[in-house]
């Protein structure tokens, strides 16, 4: 098995295959759809056993960093319009590269308005894991 | 009773609620809830006799649960209300466990995940914390597997071939987590070989004690890896190390040859080595080349070039690495170490940290990173 990060973002990655827009700017009934096919999408993959975890993020962040000794942190932002930003992610447990692509694929068909499929771009990374023992 | 005994009585306890009619499906299900029990009561508690209390708490566990689902377990509760059969083979049966659970019509992570639990007496929770995933993750994937095998019979005779693949992998590919699954893979190869009559099972259980021994030497404390040529020696298990050569050299006696006999050659040779300079590359080139024989693998083509450059130095090793296709894992960080050895250390550098990008674990990956490093500041 193998495990992948399915990163959703707000922003960034390759320019839309269709805008969709925001979500508050859906009906009701379409945003509750978009979250329940999340939600069954997860409980899918959970009845396969290939569910790990899944985590949204606020759509506000801030950039912090060191800034020397006895000094607190610098913060930066929140920004308004950043270059990307991630809205969460999903970890799943998989047999191969293309079962995680196949799934990528699908949670990208997520709906949007008037129920049409969001096409909206995933970015697959794979999880670094433990060496294996046998190497030669 | 320590866990491990428990854990032994696990695939037994099984069989017996096999063997009075129950489904295979059914009865492991009873089991793992008499072994979550034990675990917790018998700190306190231990029984006099822990397998018949296995026995007894997973049989109860089973009737209750046939008697809620009412009219579909009707079949077995007249088998329950039945004496239950004279001697048993303990052996043939848990055997019999092993070829299931390892049958060929699941895939691998499906048939490791029901081996550790139905062979090796682990808690779906173990498991699912040995390769970090929910234990409702994990027990999905039981549940599924169980499924995918609920049509094959338990006397089908079985293929050793893909036992010895889910006990190779529950060894090469465990995380760690609070049970050891090196050791358990280990224990379970033992116990396969009490139970066979194969040399295969000797070689597999030889490799894993030989690879077993070097563990502590592996890795520096803070857990970055130590490649083989600059282990501390001393630190290798000298006990593990003759067991592991003991039990090659009676499998190899009987003259029947296979991939993990030819594996744990070459472990063993790397054992027989005070330093590694003393390395016996010569020899373990033409292990290589048996082994290239019985599986023809790409991994063993990138490492017999690894050998090779041993042996006959580093260029012969490039040449061996060409015969090696290119998107064979691991290739780049050989041919950076081959590349080095050949002298040609901006080239090396380059490839140390191409494959350190490729790399699919972190110890590996900050390796690479290092040697990459290590190269980069020689040439500045």
């Amino acid at each position: 098995m193998a495990k992948y990060l399915l990163l959703k973002h707000y922003r960034g990655g390759p320019t839309p295959y269709v805008d969709f827009g925001t979500l508050d700017q859906w009906k009701p009934e379409e945003v509750e759809a978009h979250f329940q096919y999340m939600r069954d999408f997860a409980a899918k993959l959970e009845s396969t056993g290939e569910f790990v975890e899944g985590l949204a993020a606020a759509q506000e962040g801030t950039f912090v960093r060191y800034d020397g000794p006895g000094r607190p942190p610098v913060t930066d932002g929140p920004f308004a319009e950043t270059k990307d930003l991630i809205a969460g992610w999903m970890v799943i447990d998989v047999d191969s590269y293309e079962r995680a692509l196949e799934l990528a694929g699908e949670l990208s068909a997520a709906p949007g308005p008037g129920g049409d499929p969001i096409y909206e771009w995933l970015e697959l990374r794979p999880v670094l894991t433990e060496p294996p023992t046998v190497t030669e | 009773m320590n866990d491990v005994l428990l854990r032994e009585l696990i695939p037994a306890v099984t069989a017996v609620l096999v063997r009075r009619g129950v489904d295979f499906a059914t009865a492991e299900d009873a089991v793992q809830d008499a072994l979550v029990r034990a675990l917790t009561t018998w700190p306190d508690d231990a029984p006099r006799d822990p397998k018949a209390w296995l026995i007894t708490t997973a049989w109860r566990k089973f009737l209750d649960t046939a008697r809620s689902d009412g009219a579909r377990h009707a079949r077995e509760i007249r088998i329950a209300s039945e004496p239950p059969p004279g001697p048993t083979d303990d052996t043939g049966d848990t055997l019999d466990l092993y070829f299931l659970c390892a049958h060929p019509s699941l895939s691998p992570p499906a048939a490791v995940a029901l081996t550790l639990r139905a062979v090796g007496g682990l808690t779906t929770r173990q498991i699912a914390e040995a390769y970090l995933v929910p234990e409702a993750t994990m027990a999905q994937r039981i549940s599924r597997a169980k499924r995918t095998i609920s049509d094959v019979r338990l006397d089908t005779p079985g293929d050793l071939a893909t036992v010895l693949r889910v006990l190779y992998l529950v060894f090469n590919e465990g995380y760690s987590g609070e049970i050891d699954l090196a050791e358990e893979a280990i224990r379970l190869a033992r116990q396969l070989a009490a139970m066979t009559d194969e040399p295969e099972v000797s070689g597999l259980l030889a490799l894993m004690l030989l690879h077993h021994a070097r563990r502590a030497a592996r890795t520096t404390p803070s857990g970055s890896l130590v490649p083989l040529a600059q282990q501390d020696r001393t630190q290798w298990d000298t006990e593990a190390i003759a067991e592991g050569v003991a039990i090659l050299q009676t499998a190899l006696a009987r003259d029947r040859l296979g991939e993990y006999q030819a594996q744990a050659a070459i472990a063993a040779l790397h054992a027989d080595a005070q330093q590694a300079s003393q390395t016996d590359w010569v020899q373990i080139v033409e292990w290589y080349d048996e082994l290239l024989r019985i599986t023809d693998s790409p991994v063993v083509r990138l490492n017999r070039a690894v050998a090779v450059g041993e042996a006959d130095g580093a260029q012969a090793g490039l040449v061996a690495l060409e015969q090696v296709e290119l998107t064979v894992p691991r290739r780049t960080a050989v041919q950076a170490y081959l590349r080095e050895r050949a002298g040609e250390v901006n080239s090396a550098a380059h490839l140390y940290a191409e494959a350190a990008r490729a790399a699919t674990n972190l110890a590996e990956r900050d390796h690479l990173t290092r040697q990459a490093a290590r190269l980069n500041a020689l040439l500045h």
